[in-house]
């Protein structure tokens, strides 16, 4: 991928080298506070856009394959609707410069 | 895991974790590391500038073995409006030579060795472990519960080196066991671009190996307040961002978006044209300072580092508060050891050590700043404005006689920031930070 060129944060995320376990380390809480959630902040504050709002679902989805593991998200949810656990021993985000 | 207690167990193999590490194994502690990653360094990112001092107190001469990238030589700051710059910089020949002041690092590469070193000195390193709670006895931390099979680990002092989030000093009660309010925190992403060294050391005009640090402010951040950096390593730049996440929330801007305005502004895209992305990485900066600092010390538990809120945002520090607050951890853990006492009382003696250190001090003497950040973004933005305004009316020929035009520079210069708010400003900024 070339610094010039204009990519997805998606693409960018295919540069990382993840070992992802069978489950999820990140949730939702409770799908029906984000519907009522005005600012939607998770899918905007997240550098790995992990959380996408889906209109036609009405809910968050949940990217966690693409977690970096900052934690923005559980700062960021004015409703504390985010269960964030760092992945298991060796699984997760595996930087190779960092 | 291990049936043996042991006289310290640190969780985290960061910068705060192995130098309580070290301190402790050379201090002829038994000395666990519990590292959730792979190996130290896959979960840890920064921008990242290493300073010389504080390792070298750990290591002599690390710079001659450890993987650092380059010896910053020259220093930039960057204050943008819209395509335009004005430049400050700091070139020093003494930065360039033995024992140097600054290093570009990667912390992948960086991490491991400095584990090595702890290792070297007698610490068991225990990777792919996540801790997940601290176990207590009568109020007493003894030790932690790991996600491993079996996996409880007992010492007598547990020492905190779990990074920004820090699960375990709020599970030890050292903090609220809630998130930080957002205007305590930083979210930075950075990309790693692959570029030949001699084409860097042509387009920063550097020779043997000597590198540069430019940090940008103002427009190119998009009115959150934060800044942007651009380093060079031996074969690479490291180029990213890191802004308050209150500003973040405000302006709904997505901080990868901001990269790319970075990445495209006219005086950033020549320097990385060419380059081939390596790697796109993102972390959180706990920057809430004083006022946000945790309890520094518990029965049987001690914070440092990120977990423990040490950073210096005005002098772009971290990771060397961390080593030296891990340094004097380790050294008032050995104290409590010769005392067998393992109290908040006995441990209290970190918390001096720190007093004593450049680490609170600092940390003390700057305890408006983030405060004043966290409200007065905009001058951030405001000011290298008004810098920009000023140097191209000054170097603009426009036939204007030189008179009218300093009276015109002064009126647009007052109608940016009326003079009220010019004093009120200057008065708070040197209220943060002197």
């Amino acid at each position: 991928m070339k610094a010039d060129e204009k990519v997805t944060v998606e693409e960018k995320l295919g540069l990382v080298r993840f070992k992802h376990g069978k489950e999820s380390h990140l949730s939702v809480i409770a799908e029906d506070v984000c519907v009522r959630c005005e600012g939607k902040w998770c899918t905007t504050i997240c550098p790995a856009h992990v959380y996408e709002w889906s209109p036609e679902q009405n809910k968050v989805i949940v990217n966690w394959e693409n977690c970096l593991e900052t934690g923005a998200c559980i700062t960021g949810c004015p409703y504390a609707n985010i269960q964030f656990q760092y992945p298991k021993g060796g699984k997760g985000v595996e930087f190779r410069y960092g | 895991m291990a049936e043996e207690k042991f006289d310290a167990c640190v969780v985290g193999a960061g910068p705060a974790g192995i130098a309580a590490a070290l301190t402790l194994a050379r201090g002829g502690a038994d000395v666990i590391v519990l590292e959730r990653g792979s190996a130290p360094g896959t979960k840890n990112v920064m921008g990242g500038i290493l300073y010389r001092k504080m390792l070298q107190d750990l290591v002599p001469d690390f710079w001659k073995e450890a993987p650092i990238e380059r010896p910053i030589a020259e220093e930039q700051a960057w204050l943008t409006s819209g395509e335009n710059v004005v430049k400050l910089g700091f070139r020093s020949e003494a930065f360039a030579k033995e024992p140097y002041n600054s290093f570009s690092v990667l912390r992948a590469r960086f991490d491991p060795w400095f584990a090595q070193q702890a290792e070297k000195a007698g610490a068991m390193l225990i990777n792919e472990t996540t801790v997940l709670d601290v176990i207590k006895e009568d109020g007493q931390v003894v030790g932690v519960r790991t996600d491993r099979k079996e996996g409880d680990v007992y010492a007598d002092v547990v020492i905190a080196g779990d990074g920004a989030i820090s699960w375990l000093s709020k599970k030890a009660g050292l903090q609220p066991d809630r998130p930080f309010p957002a205007e305590h925190l930083v979210v930075g992403c950075k990309e790693v671009i692959e570029l030949p060294r001699e084409v860097i050391e042509q387009r920063f005009n550097l020779k043997d190996n000597a590198g540069m640090s430019i940090e940008l402010f103002g427009d190119v951040l998009r009115g959150n307040a934060g800044y942007a950096f651009l380093y060079t390593n031996k074969e690479s730049l490291s180029l990213g961002l890191g802004v308050m996440l209150n500003d973040l929330m405000r302006t709904k801007q997505k901080p990868y978006e901001l990269l790319d305005v970075l990445k495209a502004h006219p005086a950033v895209a020549p320097l990385i044209k060419d380059g081939e992305v390596r790697e796109y990485a993102a972390k959180m900066i706990p920057e809430g300072g004083y006022p946000a600092l945790p309890h520094l010390y518990g029965p049987g538990i001690l914070v440092a580092g990120d977990a423990a809120m040490m950073t210096n945002a005005a002098h772009r520090e971290g990771s060397n508060l961390a080593m030296e607050a891990g340094k004097l951890a380790g050294r008032a853990v050995l104290e409590a050891k010769a005392r067998r006492d393992f109290s908040a009382a006995s441990l209290a003696r970190y918390e001096k050590l720190l007093e004593q250190s450049f680490v609170l001090k600092d940390l003390r003497r700057y305890r408006k700043l983030p405060h004043f950040i966290a409200r007065s973004g905009e001058m951030l933005t405001v000011y290298p404005a008004m810098a920009n305004m000023l140097a191209e009316r000054f170097l603009t020929v426009s036939g204007m006689p030189k008179g009218e035009e300093q009276l015109a520079m002064l009126k647009e210069m007052l109608r940016m920031r009326p003079l009220p708010r010019l004093i009120g400003d200057t008065w708070r900024a040197l209220r943060a930070m002197l």
